[in-house]
């Protein structure tokens, strides 16, 4: 029997193919993202290991849940929280919370550190921007793979987004995107959109915990004015500035105050020092990769941040940060905020000498520059078993 | 959740029942199967 094809179905046969195979390829490297899971080696601090689901069920079995790392002292005193990847497009905050996890040792009081705060965001890329999906820190023992995310988290997880996302509780209207952007859903409500479940989460922690002071790690354009600074609202102020004046004159970067808004509701700045006792402050370091006007949006630009486009900005003065041909590497972004992190907690235990908080065995930004991040990574390979926490 | 699954598959199905009928215009074909890759992702839960 013979089969005869028309040729309207032969250009179609061959556009079937063709699209198949984009799809198939497409579907494989977003599923090998989304399920890629990146080891992290509890260092010799590390106490206890929970999910942020103990703090709001309604996290349980869903993408946003995530490891809380606990790193108590011999000693009573302070209580911090680290959240690393609230933006999970700003990896500097992962990158420095696997630091304090991997080499931390705490003498006095308790570091809580969430290095993944924003789960389900790592698990997405962004749209339309030609992100990589992956990208690799080198180490010792040769390289740390890690996932690259996006702002929000994924629509696979919190779908479909309102046409303005409302506020809770201040009713603020908000970009439709913002319901899936944890750095304006706090303070949260436990049956809420997913990403208000977390930040309700983190708000229980905070208060069953008893912390005294929160640190949000980001990072941002150099486009951006808010960038290369501590934002912290009035009762963090006297510690914020008292920071950047100290690793200013001390360690040689510049990391200036800029006051939280009173206007601009959801933030984790503004809303845990209007909902809690906690004293609040949220980090920029500049991102190259994330400004608009750059070439393409490569592993070596988000790695290096040396970028010809942004240069030539430089030289008009259109940039907030001061930017060279050395770019703004990632040893310095991460190196900045292991130094202002320690200095925040040094300022606080100064100020509250009943609170105090010792944390010893971190590297500050110049040891961070010199040796590069992956230095302070440790090998799962040679790790205990039971010491490896897969996310 | 699930209607929005729903409408995506429904739509889906529109787009190859316009692709199927369509006999003359190239460009068209193409575009119904490009139009098509994000709701499959979708469908599927890969994106």
């Amino acid at each position: 029997m013979e089969i005869k094809m028309s040729g309207n179905w032969t250009i179609k046969s061959i556009f079937i193919i063709i699209i198949l195979a984009i799809t198939i390829i497409s579907a494989v490297q977003f599923y090998q993202h989304r399920h890629f899971q990146l080891p992290i080696v509890a260092g010799p601090g590390v106490t206890k290991v929970i999910k942020l689901s103990e703090y709001n069920e309604r996290l349980k079995g869903t993408m946003a849940d995530t490891y809380v790392f606990f790193l108590e002292g011999k000693e009573p005193g302070g209580k911090v929280l680290l959240l690393g990847n609230t933006h999970s497009n700003e990896p500097e905050g992962l990158l420095a919370s696997l630091i304090f996890i991997e080499n931390a040792i705490v003498e006095k009081g308790t570091l809580i550190v969430i290095p993944q705060f924003n789960n389900s965001g790592s698990r997405v890329t962004h749209f339309g921007d030609g992100y990589p999906l992956f990208f690799e820190i080198a180490t010792e023992w040769g390289s740390k793979k890690f996932r690259f995310g996006d702002r929000n988290a994924a629509p696979l997880d919190s779908w479909p987004d309102p046409d303005v996302y409302v506020h809770y509780p201040d009713r603020q209207l908000l970009s439709y995107l913002d319901v899936r952007n944890v750095n304006r859903t706090w303070p949260g409500r436990p049956n809420g959109p997913l990403m208000e479940r977390v930040t309700y989460a983190a708000m229980q922690l905070m208060k069953q915990e008893q912390v005294d002071v929160a640190i949000d790690i980001h990072g941002a354009e150099t486009m951006f004015p808010v960038t290369n600074c501590i934002v912290a609202p009035e009762k963090s102020m006297d510690i914020a500035t008292m920071t950047s004046m100290t690793v200013t004159a001390m360690e040689g970067f510049e990391n200036h105050v800029e006051p939280s808004p009173r206007g601009f509701r959801g933030l984790s700045h503004r809303e845990i020092a209007d909902h809690s006792d906690v004293m609040p402050f949220l980090l920029e370091a500049p991102i190259p990769f994330l400004d608009q006007p750059t070439g393409p949006k490569t592993i070596d630009l988000l790695l290096d941040g040396k970028d010809p486009f942004l240069l030539s900005l430089a030289k008009q003065k259109k940039l907030f940060v001061p930017y060279d041909e050395s770019g703004w590497p990632m040893e310095k972004r991460v190196g900045q905020h292991c130094s202002v992190v320690l200095e925040i907690m040094n300022q606080f235990s100064m100020m509250t000498p009943d609170r105090e908080i010792l944390v010893n065995n971190v590297p500050r930004y110049a040891e961070v520059v010199e040796k590069g991040v992956g230095f302070f990574y440790h090998d799962p390979s040679q790790a205990k078993k039971d010491r490896i926490y897969f996310n | 959740m699930i209607i929005y699954y729903l409408i995506s598959a429904f739509i889906a199905a529109m787009l190859i029942w316009n692709f199927i009928r369509e006999k003359q215009d190239k460009e068209k074909m193409l575009l119904y199967l490009i139009v098509l890759i994000p709701l499959v992702l979708r469908i599927f839960r890969m994106r």
